[in-house]
C-alpha cells in the first residue's frame, strides 16, 4: 500500500488501522494509563533540590524590600534568590527571532507590573521547606496607582496596531446607506489554559551544558531562549520533553519561572525542580487576552451583507506586547463589497497574556459569528440561511480561490444530522415543561499554518522501525500518527514502529503550534521513511549477497514487514533477514520539508522562531479548515441555567491522518468551547488587581455532566495544497464557532442575546 | 504549609484529650483540612486521625429517625437505602456535593465542619484582612468580588457563605449534632457571624462529633434537594433547597412543610416564614412563588450576588412544587 493514492478523509479511509487514515488507538495509551509514562518533572535526579516562587502581592508599584533572614534560617534552605542575589542573564530574542536590546535580564521583578509577578525563589532540600521558607519571604512595596481591565478609565483606547487593519472598498459609506443596518459589542473575558500538568521544570547544568527537564510545545525554540539566556551555544543546551499534560498554548515558550529554576541550578551546583502550584498558573504566565468587538453589518432587506465594519480591542501587559487578531475570522468568513477591520491593543497591569487554542479566530468567530445571527433575526431569515446566502466563493480579503473549502457540505451535513430544518424561527417558540429550548448555528475556521520539520527514520536488524524528531505529543496524537506514516511507507506494521520524540538532540521540529505540527511531521517521516525503503530495496536488489539478486527486478515490494516481488514470485524473507543476509545491522535515513538548498543558518532559523512559517495564503491559494456547529441548548426559564444537550458538528480539515485521534481533539475543542460560553472567565478584585478565583475549584470547566454526546462528521477532502499528504489543521478548529453557537441557541430559547461571554445564569434570570 | 506531627488515636478519648491540647485538630477524611493547610489558613500542629477509630461509621435508620456516625463516608450515606427512602433530601444533598472522589474521603462530621469558600479567607499571602482568620483585621470581600457571597445572615464583619449541602436538608428536619453526650440542634450548631466571624461552631476545644441524628417524619420522607449552578456537577451551589412537605387526607393540603436554603446565607438557612405561609393552605402555584419569596426577608446583596435573591426564592417554589406533583 502506498500513500500516493490519497484518499477521501473520512472514517472509511484506510481499510487498514494501522495504515494512514486508520483509526489506531493512540500507542502512547497504555503507558499514560498505567502510570509508567514518566512526565518532565517526574525524573529522579541525584542531589535534586527544589525552588519555590515568592509573587507579588501588588499589581503595581515597585519592590521596596526583600527580607529574607528568617527564610535563610529557615530548616533545610539552600539560598534565596532576589533580583539582588540571582545571577545576571541577558535578553533573548523574541519568537520571531528578532535580535534582543542588549541588556540584562533578571527573571525575578524590581518593578512590578502585575500582581502575582515572581519577586523572589526560595530553594531548599526538600519541596515541603521550600514552601513553608517560601512564606517567611517579606516584601514590602512603593504601590502605584493600576490599570484593571480594559474596562478602566484610565485604560484609554489603546495603541492602534496598523498591520491588523484590513478594509476593501468604503465600508463606513456602505453601512450608512445599507437598508438595514446591525451593529453591537461583543466581549470575552480573560480564559485560561488550565492543563492538568501545571507548569514547571528541572534544570542540571554540567559544565556548560544545560539540561531542561520541561513539557514543552517547542522544544528548539526554548533551548534557544535558554541559550541566550545564559550566553552558551545553542548545542550545549539539551530540552526533554517526552510527555505533555495538555498545553493549549501555554507551553511553547521558556518563561521567566524556567530562568529562575535554571539560575538557582548554575548557582546551587546541583539540579534544581520548580514546579508552578496551581493559583501560580493564573499569574506566572497568559491566558488568552480579554477581547472586546463592535461588529457593525450594513444588508440589504434580504440580508445580502453590503458592508462590514469591525473594531477590536484586546488587553495587553505593561511592558509586554499580545495581540489577538480580532479581524480574522471577520474578513474572510462571509462575501462583502466593503470591509473595514481596525484593532488596538491596551495595556492594562497583567502578564502578558498568550496564546491559548485559536488565538485570534477564537473571539473573531463569536463576534462575527452572533453578529451575522442578530442580522438573521433582523431580515427575517433562517441563520443558515443567511450564511449560504452571503457564502464567500473566494478569500475575499487575499482575493485568491481557496485551496478547499467544504464549508458548504459542512452546513448541508450538519443540518440534516440535527434536523434543522425542523427548527421553529421564533424566539422562545420550543419548550420542554420548565426548560425553554433553542438551537443555534455558527461557523468556524482556522488557517493552514505550514512551516518545515526533520526526521529520522531507521530500519533495525530486527526488522522493526525506529522514528525519532524532536517534535512532541500533548495529547493530540503524534506518537501515533508518525507511526502510521512510517508504517505504511516502509511497509511494516504500525506495532513494530517505535516513535521517539520530545528530546531536543533529535532531528528538529518547529513549534508545534497553529495546528501545523501532523501536516509538517507526516511530511517529513513520509519522506526520510520514503528514503530509508529506497535503501532497502535498492540493497535488496543489488547487493551480490541478497536473496533477490538473482531476480534482476527493478523493484520490490515491502508489506506486513516482509520483501517479495511485486508479482510474487521469487522468495518472499522478513526485513530482518534481508538485513542479516546483506550484512546490515540497520539502515538509517533522514528526511525534511525545508526547500532544497536550505543553509543550516535557515533550518536554524525555521526551527527555533516562527520567521520562516510560510504565510496560509502564499501562492494561488487561501488555505483553512472549516466547521460547522449545530448546537442545541435548554435553559431553565426560573434559573437562567443554561445546559447543552445535543451538539452536531460537520468539519474540513482536509484528510485525516487517523480520524479516531482528530475526532477526539474536534471533540476536545468543542468541550473547551462549551466551557468559554458557558463557565470560563477569570474574576478580578478590581482594588488589588487580581484575579481571585485562580483554582480549579473556583475556575469552572466542564464536567462530564455538563456534555452531551457530541457527533462529528468529518466533511474534507485531501488539500494538496495545505499539506504533503492532504490533510489541513485539526487541533484548533473546532473550538472556534462553539460559543457563538450557543449565544445564538441561547437567544432563540430565550430571546435574550448574551453578548459578554461566558452566559451565566445571573444574566438571563 | 508547616511541619505537623501526626497521631493516631486509640479511643474517641484519647483523640478528644489531644485535640484539647493548642495547635491540634481532628483528621477525618482531610478534604477540608489540608486543602486549607495548603492554602496556609489551618496551620495545625498536631493532626489526630479519628479515622479508624471504631463505631462510628455506622448509618442506623428505624422508625424514629437516623443516627449517622461522625465517620460514616458521605458516599455511604448517599447510597444508603433507607436514608434514600426516608429521608431523599438528605441523599440528594450528598449526591450533588463535591465529587465521587471527595465524597468517597470526606466523612460526615468533617462535612459539617467545612468552611467557606470566600476566596479572600483561603488566599492569605494576598489578603490578609479577613475577621474569620484574623479576628478584627477586616473583611477583604466587601468591596470585592462578591458573587458567591451570602445575602442572608450577613454581618459587617463577614458576609462569606456557607458553603455545605447536607447541613442544609439536616437544618431542615431538625437534625441534632452528638458531641459525645452533648447534643445540640443543627441550628444552633452552626453560629451566625455577627462580630465573631471566626466562630463558626457550637463546638469546643476538647469536643468532637460523634454522630448526627434525624428525627423520622412524613415530611422528611416526602422532600427533596435541589441545588442550581452553573456547572452541572462539582460546584457549590448559586442557591439550593431542601424541601419536605407532609398532606393532610385530601393530599393537597399542606398539614407540615420544611423549607432551608443553602448557597446564600451564612449558615445552613431555615425558613420558617416561608414554612408558616402555606401551612394549612392548599398546594396551589401562586400561593407557593408568593410564600417563597418570604424565605429571602430580610436579605441584603453586596453587588454581583443579588442574583441570589431573586433565584433562592424560585429554587424554593420550584421544590415544593415538585413535591406537590408526586402528591
Ligand atoms: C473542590 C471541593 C468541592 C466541594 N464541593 C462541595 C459541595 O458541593 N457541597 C458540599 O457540601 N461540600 C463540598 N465540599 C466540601 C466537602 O464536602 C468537605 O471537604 C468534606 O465533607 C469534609 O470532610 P472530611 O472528612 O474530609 O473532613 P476533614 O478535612 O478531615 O476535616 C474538616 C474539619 O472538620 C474537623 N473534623 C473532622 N471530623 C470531625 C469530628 N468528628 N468532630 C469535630 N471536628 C471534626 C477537622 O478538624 C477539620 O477542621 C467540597 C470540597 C472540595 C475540596
Ligand atoms: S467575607 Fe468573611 S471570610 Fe470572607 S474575607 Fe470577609 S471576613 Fe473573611
Amino acid at each position: 500500500m502506498t500513500v500516493h493514492n490519497i484518499r477521501h478523509g473520512d472514517a472509511s479511509d484506510g481499510a487498514l488501522s494501522e495504515a494512514v487514515g486508520g483509526r489506531l488507538s493512540r500507542v502512547d495509551g497504555p503507558a499514560k494509563i498505567t502510570g509508567a509514562a514518566k512526565y518532565a518533572v517526574e525524573q529522579r535526579l541525584e542531589g535534586l533540590a527544589y525552588a519555590v516562587l515568592v509573587e507579588s502581592t501588588i499589581a503595581s508599584g515597585k519592590v521596596r524590600a526583600i527580607d529574607t533572614t528568617a527564610a535563610e534560617a529557615a530548616p533545610g534552605v539552600l539560598q534565596v534568590l532576589t533580583p539582588d542575589t540571582i545571577i545576571s542573564l541577558r535578553t533573548a530574542s523574541d519568537w520571531f527571532g528578532t535580535p534582543p536590546p542588549d541588556k540584562p535580564y533578571c527573571p525575578l521583578a524590581r518593578d512590578i507590573t502585575f500582581s502575582g509577578q515572581h519577586v523572589a525563589a526560595v530553594v531548599a532540600e526538600t519541596f515541603e521547606q521550600a514552601v513553608a521558607a517560601a512564606a517567611l519571604v517579606k516584601v514590602s512595596y512603593d504601590e502605584t496607582p493600576s490599570i484593571v481591565d480594559l474596562s478602566d478609565a484610565k485604560a484609554g483606547d489603546g495603541i492602534p496596531i496598523d498591520a491588523m487593519t484590513k478594509e476593501w472598498g468604503d465600508a463606513q459609506a456602505a453601512f450608512a446607506s445599507a437598508p438595514v443596518r446591525i451593529c453591537a459589542a461583543y466581549n470575552t473575558p480573560r480564559e485560561y489554559q488550565a492543563p492538568m500538568e501545571p507548569h514547571g521544570l528541572i534544570a542540571r547544568w554540567e559544565d556548560d551544558q544545560l539540561t531542561v527537564w520541561e513539557p514543552s510545545q517547542w522544544l528548539d525554540g526554548m533551548a534557544r531562549t535558554y541559550a541566550e539566556w545564559f550566553g552558551v551555544p545553542f548545542e550545549n543546551v539539551r530540552l526533554v520533553s517526552p510527555y505533555i499534560g495538555g498545553g493549549f498554548g501555554s507551553k511553547a515558550l521558556a518563561l521567566s519561572h524556567g530562568a529562575v529554576a535554571a539560575c538557582a541550578a548554575r548557582m546551587l551546583g546541583r539540579p534544581v525542580r520548580l514546579v508552578m502550584t496551581r493559583p501560580q498558573t493564573f499569574t506566572g504566565y497568559g491566558g488568552r487576552a480579554a477581547t472586546r468587538q463592535t461588529v457593525a453589518i450594513g444588508a440589504d432587506a434580504n440580508g445580502k451583507i453590503q458592508s462590514i465594519v469591525h473594531r477590536g480591542v484586546n488587553e495587553t501587559s505593561i511592558d509586554g506586547m499580545w495581540v489577538e487578531p480580532l479581524g480574522s475570522v471577520t474578513s474572510i468568513m462571509y462575501a462583502t463589497p466593503t470591509f473595514s477591520s481596525k484593532q488596538n491593543v491596551v495595556r492594562v497591569n497583567s502578564v502578558v497574556p498568550g496564546a491559548m487554542r485559536a488565538p485570534g479566530e477564537n473571539p473573531s468567530a463569536f463576534g462575527i459569528e452572533s453578529a451575522i445571527d442578530e442580522l438573521a433575526y433582523e431580515v427575517g431569515i433562517d441563520p443558515l440561511e443567511i450564511r449560504l446566502r452571503n457564502y464567500a466563493e473566494q478569500d475575499p480579503h487575499a482575493k485568491k480561490a481557496w485551496s478547499t473549502r467544504q464549508l458548504r457540505e459542512a452546513f448541508a451535513t450538519g443540518a440534516e444530522r440535527f434536523g434543522w430544518f425542523r427548527r421553529t424561527p421564533e424566539p422562545r417558540s420550543m419548550r420542554d415543561g420548565n426548560q425553554l429550548i433553542g438551537w443555534g448555528v455558527a461557523a468556524g475556521t482556522y488557517p493552514v499554518r505550514r512551516a518545515y520539520g526533520e526526521a529520522i527514520v531507521r530500519i533495525l536488524a530486527d526488522g522493526s522501525v525506529e522514528v525519532e524528531s524532536s517534535s512532541i505529543d500533548m495529547g493530540q496524537g503524534t506518537y501515533t500518527i508518525l507511526a502510521q506514516t512510517a508504517a505504511e511507507t516502509v511497509g511494516v506494521r504500525a506495532d513494530d514502529v517505535v516513535v521517539k520524540l520530545g528530546d531536543s538532540r533529535f532531528p528538529r521540529a518547529g513549534v508545534t503550534g497553529g495546528s501545523r505540527l501532523a501536516g509538517v511531521m507526516t511530511g517529513a517521516v513520509y519522506k526520510a521513511a520514503t528514503s530509508a525503503l529506497d535503501q532497502l530495496v535498492g540493497l535488496a536488489i543489488s547487493d551480490p549477497r541478497s536473496p533477490f539478486h538473482a531476480l534482476q527486478a527493478n523493484t520490490l515490494v515491502v508489506a506486513n514487514g516482509r520483501i517479495g516481488s511485486p508479482r510474487g514470485d521469487g522468495p518472499d524473507v522478513s526485513i530482518a533477514e534481508l538485513l542479516k543476509s546483506v550484512g546490515r545491522d540497520h539502515i538509517e535515513a533522514t528526511g525534511d520539508t525545508m526547500p532544497a538548498n536550505s543553509t543550516s543558518d535557515d533550518r536554524y532559523k525555521n526551527y527555533t522562531t516562527i520567521a520562516m512559517a510560510l504565510p496560509h495564503t502564499e501562492g494561488d491559494y487561501s488555505r483553512h479548515s472549516w466547521c460547522a456547529h449545530f448546537i442545541e441548548v435548554r435553559v431553565d426559564e426560573d434559573f437562567g441555567t443554561v445546559r447543552v444537550s445535543r451538539v452536531v458538528s460537520a468539519l474540513d480539515s482536509g484528510r485525516l491522518y487517523n480520524p479516531k485521534l482528530a475526532e477526539s481533539q474536534w471533540k476536545g475543542g468543542i468541550i473547551m468551547g462549551i466551557g468559554q460560553a458557558l463557565l470560563e472567565e477569570g474574576i478580578m478584585d478590581r482594588r488589588h488587581g487580581r484575579i481571585v478565583n485562580n483554582n480549579l475549584a473556583d475556575y469552572l470547566v466542564p464536567t462530564n455532566a455538563d456534555i452531551p454526546d457530541i457527533e462529528v462528521i468529518s466533511v474534507g477532502i485531501p488539500d494538496l495544497h495545505s499539506s504533503v499528504l492532504g490533510g489541513k489543521g485539526v487541533g484548533e478548529l473546532a473550538i472556534v464557532g462553539v460559543a457563538p453557537a450557543i449565544a445564538n441557541a441561547v437567544f432563540h430559547a430565550t430571546g435574550k442575546r448574551i453578548r459578554d461571554l461566558p452566559i451565566t445564569l445571573e444574566k438571563l434570570i | 504549609m508547616k511541619d505537623f506531627s501526626y497521631l493516631r488515636a486509640a479511643s474517641v478519648d484519647a483523640a478528644l484529650q489531644a485535640a484539647a491540647l493548642p495547635g491540634a485538630m481532628l483528621l477525618a477524611g482531610g478534604t477540608t483540612l489540608i486543602d486549607l493547610a495548603k492554602c496556609g489558613v489551618t496551620e495545625p500542629e498536631t493532626l489526630v486521625d479519628i479515622t479508624h477509630l471504631k463505631g462510628l461509621n455506622s448509618i442506623e435508620v428505624g422508625e424514629r429517625g437516623a443516627t449517622i456516625g461522625a465517620l460514616a463516608r458521605m458516599g455511604h450515606v448517599a447510597d444508603h437505602g433507607d436514608i434514600k427512602s426516608r429521608f431523599p433530601a438528605v441523599s440528594e444533598a450528598l449526591w450533588q456535593a463535591a465529587s465521587a472522589q471527595i465524597r468517597n474521603m470526606a466523612t460526615i462530621g468533617g462535612n459539617l465542619m467545612q468552611r467557606t469558600r470566600c476566596p479572600y479567607f483561603r488566599d492569605p499571602a494576598n489578603f490578609p484582612a479577613c475577621n474569620k482568620r484574623e479576628p478584627g483585621s477586616g473583611c477583604s470581600a466587601i468591596g470585592g468580588v462578591t458573587r458567591g457571597h451570602a445575602v442572608l445572615g450577613t454581618s459587617n464583619a463577614c458576609i462569606a457563605m456557607y458553603p455545605g449541602d447536607l447541613a442544609v436538608a439536616l437544618v431542615a428536619f431538625d437534625a441534632v449534632v452528638h458531641l459525645g453526650l452533648r447534643q445540640v440542634p443543627v441550628d444552633d450548631f452552626f453560629l451566625l457571624p455577627g462580630t465573631t466571624p471566626n466562630r463558626e461552631h457550637a463546638i469546643e476545644p476538647g469536643e468532637m462529633i460523634t454522630a448526627i441524628e434525624i428525627p423520622g417524619s412524613a415530611s422528611a420522607r416526602r422532600s427533596t434537594y435541589l441545588k442550581i449552578r452553573d456547572r452541572q456537577s462539582y460546584e457549590f451551589a448559586a442557591a439550593s433547597a431542601a424541601v419536605g412537605v407532609e398532606f393532610e387526607a385530601d393530599g393537597r393540603t399542606i398539614r407540615d412543610l420544611r423549607v432551608a436554603l443553602g448557597g446564600v446565607a451564612t449558615k445552613p438557612w431555615r425558613a420558617r416564614a416561608a414554612e408558616d405561609a402555606l401551612k394549612g393552605k392548599v398546594l396551589e402555584p401562586d400561593a407557593v412563588r408568593a410564600a417563597s419569596l418570604l424565605a429571602v426577608e430580610g436579605a441584603v446583596d453586596h453587588g454581583a450576588n443579588h442574583y441570589k435573591i431573586e433565584l433562592a426564592p424560585r429554587v424554593v417554589a420550584r421544590a415544593i412544587l415538585k413535591l406537590g406533583e408526586t402528591a
